[in-house]
């Protein structure tokens, strides 16, 4: 039987979304697809998975994701699905851990993805706050004060992605003072 | 002097991917020899890997080879500037070894 959550996870809470998934094929609820905040889950599989989450380089259907994700199916990693920039992989956990990064440079190499992709939204979202309080102002229109709002909680949640990334990174950075 | 390549310090991964690619393989043919040469120790992640091998074709390390249309799967095989890398990584190595040795008077039981 088909079972459909509904789940809200931050882009940089990808850990905490994959313990989620992982805990839910223990209890035998496989990932099947996702959509927006929709996660489906399959009851009738046998096999015990160990799901991973990557923020791809590129879109899921551009040229490039679709040859990185033959790479990775050609070395036994299932594609579930994508979503936005998301692509969830899963491998049989009776096959051991599954990693995509398995040294410091290219994980620090991945996380900083993220913040390209943060510090990309950013400056969009400073706009958007500044326009909409400056039309405030000269309007005192409710819905400007409202989007301004709204574009400040963005903003600030952007720049906890970014710090949340970045103390990820600075941890690799010392360990790879002395180790690769 | 100054010749950066002479200099270079290859990864671990990329070392075992060059000694993997003397022969033609496949990106999965490549994990499960660098496991095999190192004993299960050392896992390529397939991530880890598929960056490798872009960054490894940018820089002439390796090449892919033409592969009959039946197999879909890319095959890699190192160049001459992919072997005179391992040649000077396995002198750096050597000395890295015979240093160690000398002074710590070889491994303890």
């Amino acid at each position: 039987m088909k079972h459909t959550a509904y789940k809200l996870f931050w882009a940089w809470e990808f850990e905490k979304e994959e313990k989620w998934l992982n805990e839910m094929s223990a209890k035998g609820f496989q990932l099947v697809a996702v959509g927006p905040f929709r996660y489906v889950f399959d009851d009738t599989i046998k096999e015990q998975y160990e799901y991973k989450l990557e923020l791809l380089d590129n879109l899921p259907s551009s040229y490039k994701s679709v040859e990185y994700i033959r790479f990775l199916e050609e070395t036994g990693v299932e594609h579930v699905g994508s979503m936005l920039r998301w692509a969830y992989f899963r491998k049989k956990a009776s096959e051991g851990k599954f990693e995509l990064y398995s040294d410091i440079d290219s994980k620090i190499k991945y996380y900083k993805r993220f913040i390209f992709l943060f510090l990309g939204i950013s400056p969009l979202m400073i706009v958007n706050v500044i326009n909409n309080f400056v039309a405030y102002t000269n309007h005192k229109l409710s819905i400007n004060l409202i989007a301004g709002l709204f574009s400040v909680i963005m903003a600030t949640l952007i720049g906890k992605g970014i710090f949340t990334i970045n103390q990820k990174i600075q941890q690799l950075k010392k360990d790879k003072y002395i180790r690769e | 002097m100054g010749d950066n390549r002479d200099n270079m310090v290859l990864t671990e991964a990329v070392y075992y991917i060059l000694l993997s690619l003397w022969q033609p393989l496949h990106g999965y043919g490549i994990m499960q020899n660098v496991m095999t040469l190192s004993d299960g120790r050392v896992n390529l992640a397939a991530g880890t890997l598929y960056g490798a091998i872009n960054t490894m074709l940018e820089k002439g390390l390796i090449r892919s080879v033409e592969s009959d249309e039946n197999s879909r799967k890319k095959e890699y095989i190192i160049t001459q500037s992919g072997k005179d890398a391992i040649q000077n990584e396995l002198v750096r190595l050597k000395e890295l070894i015979r240093n160690g040795e000398n002074i710590i008077g070889g491994l303890e039981q």
